[in-house]
């Protein structure tokens, strides 16, 4: 099971003066499980790509976006079966809260397919727990008085109560605080090993992605630049840096010591992990 | 659905065409004394002449025609429905008769008129904020209104209020079509239901629409005051609009055509 996006192009405003390709023969495949992450320069067309993905965008002739082998062409006709198979996450999501409490601005998506009372309440409760938040303790206040980070993971919450089997998030931590930026960030590694979500990311943050996804896409002027998975892609940092991207810190971190030790492997992400390897190399060499 | 594309108010296509270079003062003089022709002019040969006019300026703007049928769409029921309501309603000599509804030589006229008068409005106004930018329209508002200052008309709090009323549009049409799209995420569908239920599915919309705008006409207030502006005291500007040759050729070239269709009639 997989999203599979082939051959997509997309044109924002064809035949006007100010046209502009946002898309140009885009191929990916995103597998059930996974957490995929999409970087890439503002403009690289990364949002156009996730918007396909649950077609908010029409997919043009063609082009071809299948979500579990069903062609989203198909899905589109009912909105409510796209809901529930494809989450998506925009960019400051708490800009899309509206209702008087966060019980009802939670159900609202589940009270949108229909679903009785008893259900929706089940649903909202167990949303709010995926993004830590205590049902009993704020279920009743106005989502307009709570907190940044709470109001973003309100709004989070709001997109897995519809329950859906894949989950798109465009720059999650945007404008978080860095301890609020953890948590969130652990949260959404969470939702993923325990409840099984395919996640996918968009992200201008190297650390974050680093360390969160799976797989990973470099894309530029509307084309997949780089692609596989994340230790390989950030293993080409020579092209990374290329594309005016940066690689993560701790990945500098390694580069700059594996040129004295050059069987040090750089392609590490967690911390303990890279402690380690560095220990192990200057060790090795001192005795 | 995408509501940015199918507004157009408030749009500026740059360009450097000779109506683009033209002083902003110029051109809303002008076009306020085309729209009190389109009033004045009572017959066929009179609109056929501010038809030609006008097609010579769109021509003269280098803007593509397509950016003046848009300007047409969203008054497009009230221009059918006018000339509709003229056609049938109006009484004289029988031409044609469907059944109940008769249609007079004098109501085709009529008719034709009030289709060229509404077309020919919008197309003048369309030209004026196509071929000039926000600031400049202002700006020259700012300068026709200081005479009204003597009265209490404050005119330049009124230009200020235009500038930041012209430059929210295209903020605001971006953020509801983000509005439009994260909602229907949530499972709305805007395109079902009927009168009732579609103007309830437009609450999740307006909502965050006007929090976001408040807070944001509250973050402007303080970044203005941030700038030292006050209401009341005098500004200066930092390009000063002048009148040059060209303005007083335009002049010459618009009104003295115009004004002899008036002195004819």
């Amino acid at each position: 099971m997989s999203i599979i996006i082939n051959k997509l192009s997309y044109t924002y405003d064809p035949g006007l003066s100010f046209e502009k390709k946002a898309l140009d023969d885009v191929s990916i495949t995103i597998h059930e499980g996974q957490i995929a992450g999409i970087i890439g320069h503002t403009g690289s067309g990364k949002s156009t790509l996730i918007q396909h993905m649950n077609g908010l965008i029409k997919v043009n002739a063609k082009g071809k976006v299948l979500v579990d082998q069903e062609d989203l062409f198909d899905l589109r006709k009912d909105v409510h079966t796209v809901c529930q198979k494809v989450g998506m996450v925009f960019q400051y999501p708490e800009m899309q809260l509206f209702e008087e409490t966060v019980e009802k601005d939670v159900g609202f998506g589940p009270k949108n397919l229909g679903l009785d009372e008893h259900s929706v309440k089940e649903r909202v409760v167990e949303a709010l727990d995926m993004v830590d938040l205590d049902y009993d303790k704020i279920h009743q206040r106005q989502p307009f008085f709570l907190s940044g980070g709470e109001k973003r993971r309100v709004a989070i919450a709001g997109i897995l109560a519809m329950k859906p089997k894949y989950l798109i998030l465009d720059e999650p931590t945007a404008g978080l605080d860095p301890y609020t930026r953890e948590q969130l960030l652990d949260e959404i590694l969470k939702i993923n090993k325990e409840k099984g979500i395919t996640i996918i990311m968009v992200s201008h943050d190297m650390d974050e992605v680093s360390r969160l996804t799976d797989v990973l896409y470099v894309m530029q002027k509307g084309r997949i630049a780089l692609s596989g998975a994340t230790r390989e892609v950030f293993a080409q940092y020579d092209k990374i840096r290329d594309l005016g991207l940066m690689v993560p810190e701790i990945t500098e971190v390694l580069l700059g010591i594996s040129r004295c030790k050059p069987d040090l492997d750089y392609t590490l992400f967690d911390l303990d992990l890279a402690v380690k390897e560095i220990l192990k190399n200057i060790h090795y060499h001192g005795n | 659905m995408e509501i940015r594309k199918s507004i157009s108010i408030g749009q500026y296509i740059p360009a450097n065409s000779f109506l683009h270079m033209l002083d902003p003062r110029t051109k809303l003089i002008s076009v306020l004394g085309f729209i009190v022709m389109i009033f004045f002019i009572k017959d066929l040969f009179g609109y056929l002449l501010l038809l030609v006019l006008m097609i010579l300026l769109i021509f003269l703007s280098t803007i593509p025609f397509s950016f003046f049928l848009r300007g047409l769409k969203p008054i497009l029921f009230l221009i059918l429905f006018t000339v509709v309501i003229q056609l049938f309603m109006t009484k004289g000599t029988l031409l044609l008769a469907l059944g109940p509804l008769k249609i007079s030589l004098e109501g085709v006229f009529a008719a034709t008129y009030i289709f060229l008068r509404l077309v020919l409005l919008v197309f003048a106004s369309s030209l004026l904020t196509l071929s000039t930018s926000p600031i400049g329209l202002t700006n020259a508002l700012e300068y026709l209104l200081r005479p009204f200052k003597v009265i209490g008309i404050p005119a330049s709090e009124i230009s200020m209020m235009m500038t930041i009323a012209l430059r929210f549009i295209p903020t605001i049409l971006e953020e509801t079509d983000r509005l439009i799209k994260a909602q229907t995420a949530r499972g709305v569908n805007f395109e079902k239901g009927n009168l009732f239920k579609r103007l309830q599915q437009l609450i999740p919309i307006l909502i965050p629409l006007f929090v976001s705008a408040f807070r944001r006409a509250d973050d402007l207030a303080i970044a203005m005051e941030a700038r030292c502006f006050q209401v009341g005291k005098k500004r200066t500007h930092l390009k000063e609009l002048s009148f040059t040759l060209r303005d007083w050729l335009f002049f010459v070239l618009f009104f003295v055509p115009v004004l002899s269709i008036v002195w004819f009639y």
